[in-house]
């Protein structure tokens, strides 16, 4: 039990570290040029990487599955409406457990 | 009795709880809060097996953070003693995600430390402002709702696991990816050319390293996508001929 213990302080501590260490060191500062540049391109860098790592990321590697099939049907009704952020994520869990169901 | 400055705090907090970004930020995490308390109950099913009724709950009360706690839980299940190293891998992207939120702060250290706990994955890409400026209130205003019902979500998972099915079974699992490609092709900070190849090549990179990679480093390695920037930044040196905003 005791583990258990020191794994939860030790993942709130890490959490806890990792989220402050970014404001901390730069807080307030101004950055410069290319700094800036870089920054400004790390929210679609990632957002990109989240996309793929949770479709066709699984515990041991690539793990591909009816998730891609959901989350082509949300890119789908993305496309032709953005706003329609909503429909696109009902559409994403009703297509993938249609398609679990199926397969 | 109250320390000097307490009076200060509690008005910056009540002007922040006021604030129409804010607002914002609480109406668009309201969804999002929803999908994570179905989350959280996955988490609550998955865990307590593994670390107890009380840990499970506890860990998503100070952790809070999703995929970390789902590394850990994994690696605890299978016997593994890398916990550490897997949820400091699992959590490295606020490193980068904190970078870029750091300028758009003021006040000192402790005030920005505390900001920075209010990250999470969507309500910071959604706090993302053209020109890579960050809207921090409304960051926070779209976390709030979410840790409540983190919380709540993985209780209800440790209490009732037997009357909840298994997420994936509903295709909750889908949601996520669904929702950050909504705010990848509507977001403000993913308008103009770059962005667009940064998100390709941000993409790219992660879905090279998924099959072998440990999990936590795709999405890190994808960072290095963002620095397609530079090239961007040495091209407009002061003394160019340029004009008006970045394109």
């Amino acid at each position: 039990m005791s583990d258990v213990w020191i794994t939860v302080g030790l993942l709130a501590l890490t959490s806890l570290a990792i989220r402050a260490s970014g404001p901390i060191a730069l807080g307030g500062r101004e950055l410069g040029r290319s700094a800036s540049a870089v920054i400004e391109l790390l929210a679609p860098a990632l957002l990109a990487a989240l996309i793929v790592v949770q479709t066709v990321g699984g515990p041991d590697g690539l793990d591909v599955d009816a998730r891609i099939a959901g989350v082509a049907a949300a890119a789908g009704v993305l496309t032709w409406r953005r706003s329609a952020m909503l429909a696109a994520i009902a559409l994403a869990a009703l297509v993938t457990t249609s398609v679990r169901a199926l397969t | 009795m109250r320390r000097p400055g307490q009076g200060r705090q509690n008005r910056r907090m009540r002007s922040l709880l006021a604030h129409p970004s804010y607002h914002a930020g609480v109406r668009a995490g309201v969804p999002v809060a929803v999908a994570g308390f179905v989350l959280g109950i996955s988490f609550g099913v998955l865990s307590e097996p593994v670390v107890g009724p009380v840990a499970a709950i506890v860990m998503s009360a100070i952790v809070f953070a999703g995929s970390a706690q789902f590394g850990a839980v994994a690696v605890l299940a299978a016997g593994g003693d890398v916990v550490a190293a897997v949820a400091v891998l699992l959590n490295a992207r606020y490193v980068p995600m904190g970078i870029a939120l750091a300028p758009s702060l003021s006040g000192g250290p402790l005030r920005r430390a505390l900001i920075g706990q209010g990250m999470v994955d969507f309500s910071w890409a959604a706090a993302a402002r053209e020109g890579g400026s960050f809207d921090w209130r409304f960051m926070l205003g779209a976390t709030t709702p979410a840790y409540p019902s983190w919380v709540g979500g993985t209780a209800i998972g440790v209490l009732a696991g037997d009357l909840v099915g298994d997420p994936e079974t509903l295709g909750l699992d889908a949601i996520f990816p669904a929702f950050f490609l909504a705010l990848l092709l509507s977001g403000e900070a993913s308008a103009g050319r770059r962005a667009v190849v940064a998100a390709l090549l941000g993409g790219a990179i992660a879905l090279a390293l998924v099959p072998w990679a440990p999990p936590g480093v795709p999405v890190i390695a994808a960072c290095v996508a963002a620095l397609i920037g530079l090239d961007h930044a040495a091209r407009r040196r002061p003394g160019a001929l340029s004009g008006g905003k970045a394109g």
